[in-house]
């Protein structure tokens, strides 16, 4: 009996191999047809270069100017996930701890919201934007990130505030301590799991986000990766070898960084799709 | 009395950065949504009239509007059923206790992690270069068909490519259900002499319902909202016989600068989207009064 299972979870192990290679397959292609010369990527489609071409990284990286629209990404999301978190812990905690109906009112309003597809929104938002000026700038599609990521991460921190005790709260404002500092000081440290779940959303979020920012953005230089990497591919579409190296360069940061926190990365996914 | 005062200038100063963003950016273009959705506003004169409800009569008799809704119907179909398949399949092979699960459960999930635009242009290649080469080397003659280019096929590459995408999503809240099964009930059954199959249709199956809930629901709507991998991938084409309703909606509102009939669309695809919501509440909501 012992004998069987085991046997039976060598089994599943070998044909979870073999699937995991096909789901890895496509990106095993980009990279390597990313060190291909043109015609090697022509003739030699699924297997190892003849020759490594590097350059194709230099040049996808110049043409995109990579480390530019690598740097807009990186600060978008920073400053985005930030805005965000500061102002829906502030807003979840007073929302849960303020008993009046406008307070509730406010919580369902937030909470209905998430209904809303962008694309419903989409072309009065850019005019109203436009009018208010903050078309084309950074603080803008910040802005607008925090105004469309409010609702999901006030849901969050809102679901996990409730399970907070207030006794702790009244006893530290009894010790002395102001009560806008209590949220800082004594709330926001045991929420650390939940921040996480939150960053982890907005950031997936934000960082492949194409539709808004191609629409708030038309300067150049503040292009993010899926931003540039669309008008990269509108004027490469035939030479692959140079398409798959600006992919590449898209795809690692990614990769890298579900390397380096999967576990949480998981933890994170699944609270907030379960909650 | 002045600890209230205070509390209430507190409750606002919170919520204010927040509050001010959402109204700014969702509640005000929201309802001017509306309104615009009952003029003729265009982006080339300032000036607009109202024509009550005719942008919507003429929505519903739109040829290309309804075209879009059944390809949106037949690909949300479609993908709801193999993500959650191939999902639930990689969840319960994963969650065997074998060395090395973890790292196959990443494999699985990665994908989800990049974004749907570049997921679509690094699809470009499998199918345009890719699956002909496979197909030449193992004699996988329907591997090579023109996945992109022929109408036939285009609306399915989309549906692999979405499930690549959403599939390891799926398992790791399928896994989540898995594993909050009490050991003690499997063992039981054990005990019983149940067999494999029966296991799985009376225990396993029941007690992972609320996560056939959440992901059904939550490939419903993403399947509903596709639009990055739907622009990258095929762009709505051969012959608009891929355009989704979310890519529609765009290519409407900016190919013809009618933004007033744009918004319109707009807000009929707001309220598909709200009916299913309004579903999926009802649903969980009963699920939670039987148990």
């Amino acid at each position: 009996m012992e004998k069987l299972t085991k046997n039976k979870n060598i089994a599943s192990l070998i044909f979870g191999i073999i699937l995991a290679l096909i789901f890895l397959f496509p990106i095993y292609l980009l990279v390597v047809n990313s060190l291909k010369t043109p015609r090697d990527v022509f003739l030699n489609t699924l297997g190892f270069p003849e020759e490594y071409m590097f350059a194709n990284f230099v040049r996808a990286w110049d043409m995109m100017d990579f480390g530019k629209v690598f740097f807009n990404s990186i600060f978008l999301c920073v400053g985005s996930i930030s805005l965000l978190i500061i102002s829906s812990v502030m807003a979840a905690w007073v929302l849960v701890r303020t008993k009046t109906i406008l307070s509730s009112i406010i919580f369902i309003m937030f909470i209905a919201a998430m209904v809303i597809p962008f694309q419903s929104v989409m072309l009065p938002l850019v005019g109203f934007m436009s009018a208010i000026g903050l078309l084309n700038t950074r603080f803008g599609l910040m802005f607008m990130y925090l105004g469309f990521g409010s609702s999901l991460s006030i849901f969050l921190y809102h679901g996990f505030i409730k399970s907070i005790p207030t006794s702790l709260e009244e006893a530290a404002i009894i010790d002395g301590c102001s009560k806008p500092l209590v949220l800082w000081l004594i709330v926001f440290p045991l929420l650390k799991p939940i921040t996480f779940t939150v960053v982890i959303l907005n950031l997936i979020w934000i960082w492949n986000d194409y539709l808004l920012p191609s629409l708030v953005i038309s300067a150049k230089d503040l292009r993010t990766i899926p931003l540039s990497m669309f008008f990269f591919f509108g004027q490469y579409t035939k030479q692959w070898h140079l398409a798959m190296a600006a992919l590449t360069l898209a795809i690692v940061p990614v990769i890298v960084f579900f390397i380096m926190a999967q576990k949480q990365i998981i933890r994170g996914i699944t609270q907030g799709a379960i909650k | 009395m002045r600890k209230q005062a205070e509390n209430r200038i507190l409750f606002w100063i919170y919520l204010a950065p927040a509050l001010i963003a959402f109204t700014l950016t969702v509640v005000i273009p929201f309802l001017i949504g509306f309104y615009y959705s009952l003029t003729d506003w265009n982006a080339i004169s300032s000036a607009f009239s109202f024509l009550g409800f005719d942008n919507f009569i003429r929505a519903f008799t739109d040829e290309g509007l309804r075209n879009s809704f059944f390809h949106s119907i037949q690909y949300t179909i479609l993908s709801v059923i193999l993500i959650n398949a191939v999902g639930l399949s990689l969840a319960i092979l994963v969650s065997k206790p074998f060395k090395g699960s973890n790292l196959l459960r990443g494999a699985f999930f990665v994908p989800n992690m990049i974004g749907g635009l570049i997921l679509g242009f690094l699809w470009q290649y499998v199918f345009v270069k890719a699956f002909p080469a496979i197909a030449d080397i193992f004699f996988l003659g329907f591997l090579g068909v023109d996945w992109i280019g022929d109408k036939q096929y285009a609306l399915f590459a989309l549906v692999i490519v979405s499930t690549w995408q959403f599939a390891g999503y799926a398992m790791v809240i399928y896994i989540a259900a898995l594993q909050s099964i009490p050991k003690s009930m499997i063992e039981a059954a054990d005990m019983e002499g149940a067999s494999g199959l029966n296991k799985f249709v009376y225990i396993t199956l029941p007690m992972i319902v609320p996560a056939f809930t959440i992901n059904i629901f939550l490939t419903l709507t993403n399947a509903f909202k596709q639009f990055d991998t739907n622009l990258s991938l095929t762009n709505g084409g051969p012959h608009k016989s891929t355009e989704l309703l979310a890519l529609h909606i765009y290519n409407e509102a900016f190919g013809y600068n009618d933004f007033g009939y744009g918004q319109a669309q707009a807000v009929l695809f707001f309220i598909l989207i709200s009916i299913v919501a309004i579903i999926q509440v009802r649903l969980t909501k009963k699920r939670e009064v039987e148990l």
